[in-house]
C-alpha cells in the first residue's frame, strides 16, 4: 500500500494518520505538502488529516479544500483511489465537493473532546468491512465545527443508498440525524468526524479504530 | 471599485452563534429581540471593470458554502473627491 497524507499548514493529526498507517500496512506514508500539485506515482491511499487547516479562516476546511494538492485528490478519488478524511479532512471532503452536505459549528457551541459511541450503519464498504453492522465502537472526537448538515433529500439519498458509515449514539454536536461519517456515492471516500487514527493500539485507551485501516488493507490490497 | 459581499445562512439553517448573540442580549436585558442570525460581510478592492459575473462566481467558488449560505452582492463605486 502506497499511502499518501496530506499536511496543510495547520494540520495537527497528520503524523497520528502516518502512525497509523505505517503501523497496519507496515509502510511508512509519503507526507505530502498542500502547495504540491501532484502525488507520487502509483499512490494508492490518500489520507485528509486533523486540525485547524489555515486556522480555520472562512470555513473549516474552506481554504485547504482549494489548494494545489486538492486537484491531485479528486482526480485520484474520481478514479476510485480510497480517500479518508478525518475531522478537518472530512471538512476538507464537504467543502470540496467530493462529500456533499456541509459541517458547522457545534449546536451547543462548545468545543467537544471525549469519547462518543458509535454504531457501524454499513459494514460493507472498503473503510467498514472488518466491523459487524449494527456494531457499537468507541472513538474519540475532538471538534468545533462537527454538526453536520444537507438538506432532507440529500439525507434520504444518503440513507437509502448505505452511504451513512457511522452513526452517534448519544448527541455530540447536532449533526442531522446523529451522522458522524459518509461515503461517496462509489463508496471510495470516506469522511469522518471522529479519529480512528488515535485508537489503534491498547496503550491508547482503544483500539476499535484499527480495524478500519486493516478492513482497507484486505478488501482493497489484499 | 470596491465590492462588499454579504454571506448569510439559509432561511432554516441553524444558527447556533445567532442563538448565543440573541441569549447574551437579552441577558443584557434588551428585551424585544424577536431573533438574531450572524452572516458575514466581505469587502473586495477589485480592478474597475469587473463583471457582476465574476464576482458571483468568486462566491460560489470560495466566498459562501452554497450548501447553507446565500450571498448578495453590493457594488461601491468610488466618487471621485
Amino acid at each position: 500500500m502506497r499511502s499518501a497524507v496530506v499536511v496543510f499548514p495547520g494540520s495537527n493529526c497528520d503524523r497520528d494518520v502516518a502512525v497509523a498507517l505505517e503501523q497496519v500496512t507496515g509502510r511508512r506514508p509519503v507526507m505530502i505538502w498542500h502547495r504540491e500539485t501532484e502525488l507520487p506515482d502509483g499512490t494508492d491511499f490518500i489520507g485528509l488529516p486533523g486540525g485547524f487547516s489555515y486556522g480555520d479562516y472562512l470555513r473549516s476546511g474552506a481554504m485547504a479544500a482549494r489548494s494545489p494538492i486538492m486537484r491531485a485528490v479528486s482526480e485520484a478519488a474520481s478514479r476510485g483511489v480510497p480517500v479518508i478524511g478525518i475531522c478537518n479532512g472530512f471538512q476538507v471532503l464537504t467543502e470540496s465537493g467530493l462529500l456533499p452536505g456541509a459541517l458547522m459549528r457545534n449546536a451547543g457551541l462548545k468545543f467537544v473532546c471525549r469519547n462518543v459511541a458509535l454504531k457501524v450503519e454499513n459494514s460493507q464498504s472498503m473503510f467498514t468491512a472488518q466491523y459487524d453492522a449494527g456494531e457499537t465502537i468507541s472513538l474519540p472526537v475532538a471538534h468545533h465545527d462537527g454538526n453536520f448538515q444537507a438538506d432532507e433529500g440529500t439525507l434520504d439519498r444518503l440513507e437509502g443508498e448505505g452511504r451513512v458509515a457511522f452513526r452517534y449514539l448519544e448527541e455530540c454536536n447536532g449533526s442531522a440525524r446523529n451522522i458522524a461519517g459518509i461515503l461517496n456515492d462509489a463508496g471510495n471516500v470516506l469522511g469522518l468526524m471522529p479519529h480512528p487514527e488515535r485508537v489503534i493500539e491498547p496503550a491508547h485507551g482503544g483500539t476499535d479504530g484499527r480495524r478500519l485501516f486493516e478492513g482497507l488493507l484486505e478488501t482493497v490490497y489484499a | 471599485m470596491k465590492a462588499r459581499v454579504f454571506i448569510t445562512l439559509k432561511n432554516g439553517v441553524l444558527d447556533p452563534q445567532g442563538k448565543a448573540i440573541h441569549h447574551a442580549l437579552e441577558g443584557l436585558g434588551f428585551t424585544g429581540v424577536n431573533d438574531v442570525r450572524a452572516g458575514k460581510m466581505i469587502e473586495l478592492d477589485l480592478a474597475d471593470g469587473t463583471s457582476n459575473e465574476a464576482i458571483e462566481e468568486m462566491c460560489r467558488k470560495l466566498l459562501a458554502n452554497t450548501v447553507i449560505e446565500n450571498f448578495r452582492i453590493e457594488r461601491l463605486e468610488v466618487v471621485e473627491a
